[in-house]
């Protein structure tokens, strides 16, 4: 008999038309690494909710050290000394560190807050945990990777020993990946558990001691990391053998997209987002911007596509400068673009199906005749492009976006921007937070589209998509480009190091940048 | 307040049987209203000095019975819903786009005023005054839509300073322009009031087509026509034209909107100005009816914010405002007969309850849809034990379809 510090037995939890968890059941060794493995949507996160108390399940009993426990809401949670680090971070940006720490738990004196003892404890616990922060400086000043250390010391500070990570590592660059990793281990050492939530199999391998999987709600099984491989473990993940996608080898056409010297502001900080980027797309190609996410390359996309402002520089498409055009001039001109945010930019979740798939084109003659929107032809176009690329959904054409699952969403902006049949298409992560099969199928219709000797800019944060579907490789960093890359003769830590800016390719050194790229 | 316009949508997601409920909701919403007004008179009896328990119960009974009694009082509920079922249509189309206009009031105002000027002083005859009324309120409108749309300042703010900006520019207009002497805008105007429009200028009233002698009512004029059709404009403006799929996309995502290359400025600036010009012509049917002196003296008028309500009830519906903004003018028109038994005050709070309680149709419809999920969820797993029962229920769904067919 093991010694259980976490029982979660049966656990059964439904949201409206769905069941998020079904059955599922996952026991947490005193003193383990404990990993939990799924594809997006496979319940991981609505497990742990049940766990932190956000969430109450349908069926099934949570037990702390053998004993059933009721956890209502993340105070009970807290009290049982579980906690969590959010995938989003819950802190008041416009507060130090310390004051973030002792939130909801502040420490007073007669009714006055006093800090002085409890600074001392957080320094403690920094220097034991190793866990460096700058304990006055207020959150919105400092890293991400600190910003997660503070999240890790508010719960040392409440003295939880269940520590639950929600997809830590989404947002951190792969240095600040293997300190948290040394972090963790080091936590295990102090008598903490941990649970980690990722679908990253390679950081499970290295820092886990087991992982239980989850299927589309369904608790899958539970292995030891020593046990198993990275195969086996994806198999498990997504119930089938992945096949990748094959990228033929084609002769890339004429640039089609030249951007020079392209500076655009940045909304958070007084630098330019964008600093000088020189580039072009060729036709048939599949360019890729690599970099960690918030080095510039969602402002790059809002400088081209004309939903931000430019500081300077030229942007030409098939030779005509479109710097000054507005957003619909560009659309026109020749650019799609599948936006990185499709609940912001890419849908209006209110509208039904037909009218989104309209968006981009409802005021062309024949959508509208004089000022009124002709219906028939608006449900004649939408029915065509469900047909074609599979989009499914409750109702067809009139069914609203909102109610749409993440995929099918996506499918619905891929149709939409692959029918305006432009020369350009611009993609930002189009393959963001969906699952395998999904993905599969965007990474074949981009592909498709580069065969039929389109232009494509693909903006991903992912290595691996990254390596996979690009013909070209280059890689941002701080608004700038660092390194152009053949990515069959690339690795992903050759990226990583220009991705943290650790080198930067002689020809971009300069400042001066070479013609031909 | 947008947060309860979009919850008000999702009820549109499962289809038909919801749609019924949003009128239940309201029909229960209003009468725990007149319920509420009820008690809250009896209360008020219970304490007077020489309480009379029979007062109240024959005030409510001439509340709700009196507008069916006689073609007169029939006709004043359509008096009074017409420039409300305008003002609703002004801040429904607002709405639409994703502004709160507050300004419907201000907008009616100086319409009104100019629809007045026009009947009068300009001799226009009373649908060009409208026109007037319109264009005005329309140029009105357009301040607090630039403002929004160039500096991005908050058009609840705006419409509202709006208001009293409009209040006291008429005033002033009233004061100095009246007083001045020889031929002025306002030569005809004495200082301190109007006329009645019919003395200057018969042509510059609103007419009633035959419509006064059938109902025996002063009150009686082809305004609620106007508003009628205007309101089937509106209609087809919003979910037939690509401006109106602007309007919408705008109000419902401003970033998707700008993405798809959606003008939003431009869209945001027009739709101030439309609600404006809705609500100027509110005011000029509102004054050009010609049963109501205009005097140096008049607060802001109430149609603007009765607007509100109508366009809440309906939510923003262009085709929904006929309905609502119709069951206001019932409520307004029935206070008349509250004279008598109650003070001023006690008849507007009584209205303002039941109006309060409309809004409610809203929650009251989220807990009918619920009890009825729950209702269906034990019906499947009822189903799930007795297949039976479903396979009876499908076929008989199949030969109302071949019915239809």
């Amino acid at each position: 008999m093991e010694n259980y510090i976490i029982e979660m037995n049966n656990i059964r939890k439904e949201f409206p038309g769905i069941v998020a968890n079904d059955n599922v059941t996952v026991k947490l060794i005193n003193g383990e690494i404990h990993a939990l493995l799924g594809e997006n949507g496979a319940g991981k996160s609505t497990l742990m909710s049940v766990l932190f108390g956000l969430y109450r399940p349908e069926a099934g009993e949570i037990k702390k050290n053998g004993e059933v426990v009721n956890i209502q809401n993340p105070n009970d949670a807290n009290n049982l000394g579980i906690g969590m680090v959010h995938q989003h971070f819950k802190l008041v940006e416009v507060f130090t560190v310390l004051e973030n720490i002792i939130l909801g738990a502040e420490p007073t004196k007669y009714g006055f807050l006093t800090t002085k003892e409890t600074r001392a404890k957080v320094i403690e616990l920094s220097e034991k945990f190793n866990l460096k922060v700058d304990i006055d400086a207020k959150i919105e000043d400092i890293s991400v990777g600190m910003q997660q250390r503070v999240e890790i010391l508010k719960m040392l500070y409440r003295e939880n020993e269940v520590l639950i990570f929600d997809e830590p590592t989404a947002v951190l660059t792969p240095q600040e990946i293997e300190e948290l990793m040394k972090i963790m281990k080091d936590l295990i050492k102090e008598g903490k558990s941990i649970l980690f939530i990722s679908h990253k199999l390679n950081e499970i391998m290295a820092v886990c001691d087991r992982v239980s999987v989850l299927r589309k709600g369904k608790y899958i099984g539970t292995v030891k990391v020593a046990d198993t491989n990275v195969n086996k473990l994806s198999k498990m993940m997504v119930g089938r053998k992945v096949e990748g996608v094959q990228l033929p080898t084609k002769k890339k056409g004429n640039a089609i997209l030249e951007v020079k010297n392209l500076v655009v502001p940045s909304k958070l900080h007084k630098n330019n987002a964008v600093d000088g980027v020189t580039f072009e797309v060729h036709q048939g190609e599949i360019l890729c911007v690599a970099g960690i996410e918030g080095n510039g390359q969602s402002e790059l996309v809002y400088g081209l596509t004309g939903l931000e402002k430019i500081t300077s520089g030229e942007i030409l498409l098939n030779g005509i400068d479109i710097t000054k055009m507005s957003i619909r001039e560009k659309n026109l001109a020749g650019i799609s673009h599948i936006p990185e945010d499709r609940h912001k930019h890419g849908l209006i979740l209110d509208f039904n199906l037909e009218n989104n798939l309209v968006l981009k084109k409802y005021f062309e003659e024949g959508f509208q005749n004089k000022g009124f929107i002709n219906k028939e032809k608006v449900r004649s176009h939408s029915d065509a492009l469900i047909e074609k690329f599979d989009i499914r959904s409750g109702k067809g054409s009139t069914t609203m976006a909102r109610s749409m699952s993440g995929g099918n969403q996506q499918k619905a902006i891929i149709a939409r921007e692959i029918d305006c049949d432009t020369e350009m298409l611009i993609a930002v992560q189009p393959t963001r937070g969906l699952d395998v099969g999904a993905i599969e199928n965007i990474h074949k219709t981009l592909i498709k589209q580069r065969n039929d000797n389109k232009a494509i800019l693909l903006i991903s944060l992912e290595l691996e998509e990254v390596l996979n579907i690009s013909d070209r490789i280059l890689v941002m960093h701080n608004g700038k480009l660092v390194a152009e890359l053949n990515p069959k003769k690339t690795s992903p830590q050759e990226i990583g190091l220009f991705m943290v800016g650790a080198k930067i390719q002689a020809k971009f050194k300069k400042g001066e940048v070479n013609k031909n790229v | 307040m947008f947060k309860f316009l979009k919850n008000k949508k999702t009820p549109q997601f499962n289809g038909k049987k919801e749609k019924n409920y949003t009128f239940l909701a309201s029909l229960i919403a209003i009468i725990a209203g007149l319920l509420l007004g009820f008690l809250i008179l009896f209360l008020m009896e219970a304490v007077s000095a020489e309480s009379d328990f029979r007062i109240p119960f024959i005030a409510i009974k001439a509340f709700l019975t009196d507008s069916f009694s006689a073609r007169k009082q029939f006709f004043d509920i359509f008096y009074y819903a017409a420039p409300i079922l305008l003002t609703g249509l002004s801040v429904g189309f607002a709405f639409k786009a994703g502004l709160f206009n507050i300004g419907a009031a201000g907008q009616a105002g100086i319409g009104g005023f100019f629809g007045v000027i026009a009947a009068i002083s300009w001799g226009l005859p009373w649908w060009a005054a409208l026109i007037v009324a319109m264009i005005v309120g329309f140029l009105w409108g357009l301040i607090p839509g630039l403002l929004k749309a160039i500096y991005n300042i908050n058009e609840v703010i705006t419409t509202i300073m709006l208001n009293w900006a409009s209040l006291y520019l008429v005033r002033l207009l009233f004061w100095n322009v009246g007083n001045a002497e020889e031929k002025t805008l306002l030569n005809s105007i004495k200082p301190q009031e109007v006329d009645k429009i019919f003395i200057h200028n018969p042509g510059g009233v609103i007419p009633d087509w035959g419509l006064q002698n059938f109902f025996n009512s002063d009150n009686a004029n082809i305004g609620i026509f106007v508003a009628i059709l205007v309101a089937i404009v509106m209609h087809i403006l919003l979910n037939k034209t690509t401006f109106g799929f602007e309007v919408k996309a705008c109000g419902l995502n401003k970033n998707a909107s700008k993405y798809a290359g959606i003008k939003s400025a431009r869209t945001i600036i027009l739709t101030m100005g439309i609600a404006g010009g809705l609500a100027g012509l509110a005011g000029g049917v509102y004054y050009l009816s010609d049963t109501i002196q205009y005097t140096i003296n008049n607060p802001l008028l109430g149609i603007g914010f009765d607007g509100i309500s109508v366009a809440l009830l309906a939510s923003s519906s262009p085709l929904g405002v006929i309905a609502s903004g119709t069951f206001i003018g019932f409520l307004r028109a029935s206070t008349d007969s509250f004279q008598g038994y109650y003070e001023a005050e006690v008849t507007n709070l009584i209205l303002s309850i039941i109006i309060y309680f409309s809004a409610f149709s809203l929650i009251i419809g989220q807990i009918l849809n619920k009890i009825r999920k729950n209702k269906n969820k034990n019906n499947l797993d009822n189903a799930n034990a007795e297949p039976q029962v479903i396979q009876a229920k499908k076929s008989s769904d199949s030969e109302e379809v071949e019915v239809t067919k």
